[in-house]
């Protein structure tokens, strides 16, 4: 195409080094689909967004989740079988749920997903892992289950089970060089979902630097800080003021809030179209992002046994700056002595034409 | 003792050509679920049905030995699309055991909250999920000739809904093209932020607490919720004509259709939306509180209501084995012997149940499933009833309706029907709804009543909305009381997952969780056969559905299949297959791909 056939605009855009990526999406892991749904809750971007191809620059994008498939049965899992076939590339793997472990038990199975048509017996969620892991340009485990294990894995479970890095391995990458990424959550917020599949499609179109992670395979600009210090109610808890029933607009760690060590940016971010959340809405932190969800958290609504000694000590320093601050707050709240209806002008100005 | 649930139409003794043929997964519905269809094409109908699941995770067993008071954060992540209304049931059965009544405006509040999850969820189910399945690109595949027709029927509401003929709301439910699928999608979202407004983060609520909510109660809070809320209300006008004029077309359209999913009228609905004036979550009033609820608890069997009363319908809950992977409790430990009144509790009731899960390999003549069986006991006749909760709108409405109790203005159960009031809005004038008892337990209904019902969370929103602006206006902002865990206590709490009934039963000793089981509307729905032999709601739903579908065995998408069990609105996270079919397998074939043996 000459140049001159080309709209001004064109040049600036280039064709993405791959034009079509697959997305399988498998929700067969011990799960809730909380996380499927979540993502139709997302705005920035929203799955129709990135499906009818809003944003430019980005290969299309086939997305195959069963929850908003227009297809079923066979037709359905016809790109799951294309897929361990080597017939569909590239594609992107999304693994929700928590991986049973199938080896504890005699038979029978613990998470399936259709049905192998020699056996007759339901294919186990592991199998299919296993099956297209190796195929996979990356794989996302989205939510906590299937990030660290999350509520299925707590002590005193039947069936084992553990987070997809734990299954496949932490140094596993994929034929592409690329680790896990990890979208923790429960469930995963919905805009930090797509914003981090977007960011992958801006990688896979040659437009952006490899994903930046963190030791346990988190993007970075997501989980890089804590809930509170994006907490809207931290400002009570530098002033020492602590809430001491669930209702007040106060800070909430004596209640039970994780919120200063839990990496997570809902209270930041709001929970969709930056409307609720947790901590900022009454909602006590209890550390769903977190590997050591639910267990390190629980009993959920006891204050943090390490937070006692850190609000303590902030109880001093607090109490003096909220006393100091109140003075000046009612300074701030007195309006200048010049407005007032006597007729003299006191504001400083001397007039001489009136 | 055993219960037909499904009329019997086939005619005895006559061999029969029987196909089998598979659709696993069954997609646009949550969680997994296949199905397995014997089909007699020559008679045009599914033969037979069974029902399984594939995904077995262990709420009850890990739940043993923690904070009662962490349950409804734990039980919430049952299900990732009304995990809140597990929250809330899970919170309603911790006030019981604690003993404690939250304040007025607490109340109010999380029905707020949960209205916005009726709205949100069978918005999102309708119209992205279930819609597909009217939509145009559908019907072009498995029924063009009723394609044909609808492109010269003229809607007859389109000067309430804008879409001139019944093929342009077909069109408009293309998925992710479809302008009423991607409208329905945007306002899906819109109803969400209105529940998170209230409940703090969709679908795992963050403020709900035993005792009350953390939500801070502000002239704003209320201010974000209403005017979305009428924006909701102003669709709504549009939305219930529109489904009107396609489920009315389907019957026009091919005669017979409501045989589709049809099953005898068993229905139960165990009540939404607390009374915070009556509700003080003793279980000694139950039976008051229960039908001050603004949805009314029932049970409807053949069209007659059969009870409202709460505690009626706890006592008599049974779970039943046959087909799933579990053994018996019977040499378990009896936690309750009798309930709070004194009357005696069964030990197949779930505050007596200890789930001993025992996977196997799964097989169609024996165990096939991990789902249990529950039933309820008809004291009447002895029959252990498969009761369904068809989705639950359509429980809900005939329950109330039928009740007469719930008279809200917006709202009014007339004993017959239910009307729906919803006012003025930007460029709609104010209009009365009225849902009529239907004739027929079958998929059209459920799918229409889905619909009604959507309008009848709205109403109610505006409703509670009032009465927490009261609260708040008269300056009444506490939203938690204090309560202790006690040592020994008992609970249950009763409410309306978005699909159906929801119970949770919980046992305290020693301050801690000794057992604990919920029952949502799922295991109503898809469970196997029990020891009676009686089928679950789904089998015997499909059973029988005749075939409407133009489409010959090659080319056969078992789009009234679809319909049907749809119409349920499966909900399973927990994993469930369908088996259908009983009998001789003459021939199997995995749909589409005819002829490919795999």
């Amino acid at each position: 195409m000459g140049t001159s056939t080309v709209p001004y605009g064109r040049s600036t855009q280039k064709a993405p080094a791959v034009k079509e990526v697959h997305i399988l999406w498998i929700t067969a892991g011990l799960g809730c689909d909380g996380d499927s749904v979540s993502i139709t809750a997302a705005t920035q971007p929203s799955v129709e967004d990135v499906v009818l191809g809003a944003i430019p620059g980005l290969p299309k994008v086939h997305l195959h989740n069963p929850v908003l498939a227009y297809e079923v049965g066979d037709d359905f899992m016809k790109f799951f079988y294309d897929a361990e076939e080597g017939k569909l590339e590239p594609f992107v793997l999304v693994v929700e749920g928590s991986i049973p472990n199938e080896n504890i038990k005699k038979e029978g199975y613990w998470a399936a997903m259709g049905t192998d048509p020699t056996t007759n017996q339901p294919i186990t969620t592991n199998e299919w892992i296993d099956r297209l892991t190796p195929k996979a340009l990356a794989v996302i485990a989205i939510g906590t289950c299937a990030t660290y294990g999350g509520i299925h894995a707590m002590e005193g479970n039947p069936t084992g089970c553990m987070g997809l890095a734990d299954y496949l391995g932490w140094d596993w990458r994929s034929k592409a060089g690329l680790p896990i990424v990890n979208v923790p959550g429960c469930p995963v917020q919905p805009d930090n979902f797509m914003e981090t599949v977007l960011y992958l499609l801006y990688q896979v179109a040659g437009l952006a630097p490899m994903i930046p992670l963190d030791d346990q395979l988190r993007p970075t600009w997501l989980f890089g800080r804590t809930v509170h210090e994006g907490c809207d109610r931290a400002g009570y808890y530098e002033q020492g003021d602590f809430a001491e029933v669930y209702g007040s607009p106060k800070c909430i760690v004596k209640l039970g809030c994780w919120g200063p060590v839990v990496n997570c940016n809902v209270p930041k971010r709001g929970w969709m179209a930056g409307i609720g959340g947790c901590p900022n809405v009454g909602g006590i932190c209890i550390g769903c992002t977190m590997p050591g969800f639910p267990d390190k958290f629980m009993p959920f609504m006891d204050e943090p046994p390490g937070g006692r000694v850190s609000s303590s000590a902030i109880g001093v320093y607090g109490r003096a700056i909220r006393s100091l601050r109140s003075i000046t707050q009612n300074t701030v709240n007195k309006e200048p002595k010049w407005r007032h209806p006597r007729a003299e002008l006191t504001t400083g100005y001397h007039p001489r034409s009136y | 003792m055993s219960t037909v649930t499904a009329p019997t139409k086939d005619v005895p003794g006559k061999s029969r050509n029987l196909v089998e043929m598979n659709w696993d997964p069954i997609t646009r519905i949550v969680g997994s679920l296949g199905i397995f269809t014997k089909i007699d094409f020559e008679a045009k109908k599914v033969a037979e049905c069974h029902s399984t699941s594939s995904i077995f995770r262990g709420y009850s067993i890990f739940m043993k030995g923690k904070d009662p008071r962490d349950a409804h954060f734990i039980t919430s992540r049952i299900c990732g699309i009304c995990g809140d209304n597990h929250a809330t049931c899970a919170t309603y059965a911790q006030n019981m055991a604690f003993g404690v009544r939250p304040p007025d405006i607490a109340e109010w509040i999380v029905n707020l909250g949960e209205a916005a999850e009726y709205m949100f969820d069978h918005n999102i189910f309708q119209d992205n999920l279930v819609g597909v399945d009217f939509c145009e690109q559908m019907v072009k595949e498995t029924n063009p000739k009723v394609l044909a027709k609808a492109e010269s029927t003229a809607a007859p509401h389109s000067n309430e809904h804008g879409f001139r003929t019944i093929a342009d709301i077909m069109r408009a439910l293309n998925p992710f093209t479809g302008s009423f699928y991607l409208e329905a999608l945007q306002m899906s979202r819109m109803t969400r932020e209105m529940f998170c407004l209230m409940e703090g983060r969709h679908v795992h609520p963050s403020t709900l607490y035993p005792g009350g909510v953390g939500t801070v109660p502000t002239v704003q809070l209320f201010t974000d919720y209403i005017v979305r809320l009428m924006k909701y209300v102003e669709f709504m006008k549009k939305v219930l004509p529109l489904h009107d004029d396609l489920f009315d077309f389907f019957y026009d359209a091919l005669p017979g259709y409501e045989e589709v999913g049809r099953r005898r009228i068993l229905l139960g609905c165990w009540g939404s939306f607390q009374n915070p004036k009556v509700c003080d979550y003793k279980y000694e009033h139950m039976t008051e509180w229960g039908r001050a609820m603004y949805v009314t608890p029932g049970v409807v069997v053949d069209g007659k209501l059969v009870t409202t009363d709460l505690v009626d319908i706890n006592l008599n809950m049974r779970i039943l084995l046959g087909s799933s992977y579990y053994d018996d409790w019977k040499n378990s430990e009896t936690f309750v012997k009798t309930d709070p009144l004194g009357n005696p509790v069964d030990k197949n009731h779930p505050w007596n149940q200890t789930t001993i899960p025992r996977p196997q390999k799964r097989d169609f003549n024996g165990k096939y499933t991990w789902v249990m069986s529950p039933r309820w006991l008809d004291k009447r006749t002895g029959d252990h009833l498969a009761l369904d909760t068809g989705g639950g709108p359509i429980a809900r409405l005939w329950a109330t309706a039928l009740a007469g109790l719930v008279d809200i203005g917006y709202i009014k159960a007339t004993g017959h029907s239910v009307k729906i009031y919803l006012p003025k809005t930007m460029s709609k004038p104010e209009v009365e709804f009225e849902w009529k008892i239907p004739k027929w337990s079958n998929a059209i209904e459920r799918d229409r009543a889905r619909t009604y019902f959507q309008a009848y969370a709205a109403g109610c929103a505006l409703y509670f909305a009032e009465r927490a602006m009261e609260e708040l206006h008269g300056g009444k902002t506490k939203t938690w009381s204090d309560f202790k865990v006690p040592e020994e206590a008992i609970g249950c709490g009763f409410h309306e997952a978005v699909r159906g009934v929801l119970s949770h039963h919980v046992v305290i000793r020693k301050g801690k969780i000794a057992n604990y089981h919920p029952y949502p509307p799922t295991p109503w729905n898809a469970n196997p056969r029990d020891i009676y032999g009686t089928p679950g709601p789904y089998e015997d739903a499909v059973q029988n559905t005749p075939i409407f579908e133009e489409n010959g065995p090659d080319k056969f998408k078992g789009i009234d299949i679809m319909r049907a069990v749809r119409s349920f609105d499966p909900c399973l996270p927990c994993g469930v297959h369908m088996y259908l079919g009983g009998g001789k397998v003459l021939k199997t074939q995995h749909s589409p791909m005819f002829g490919v043996q795999r």
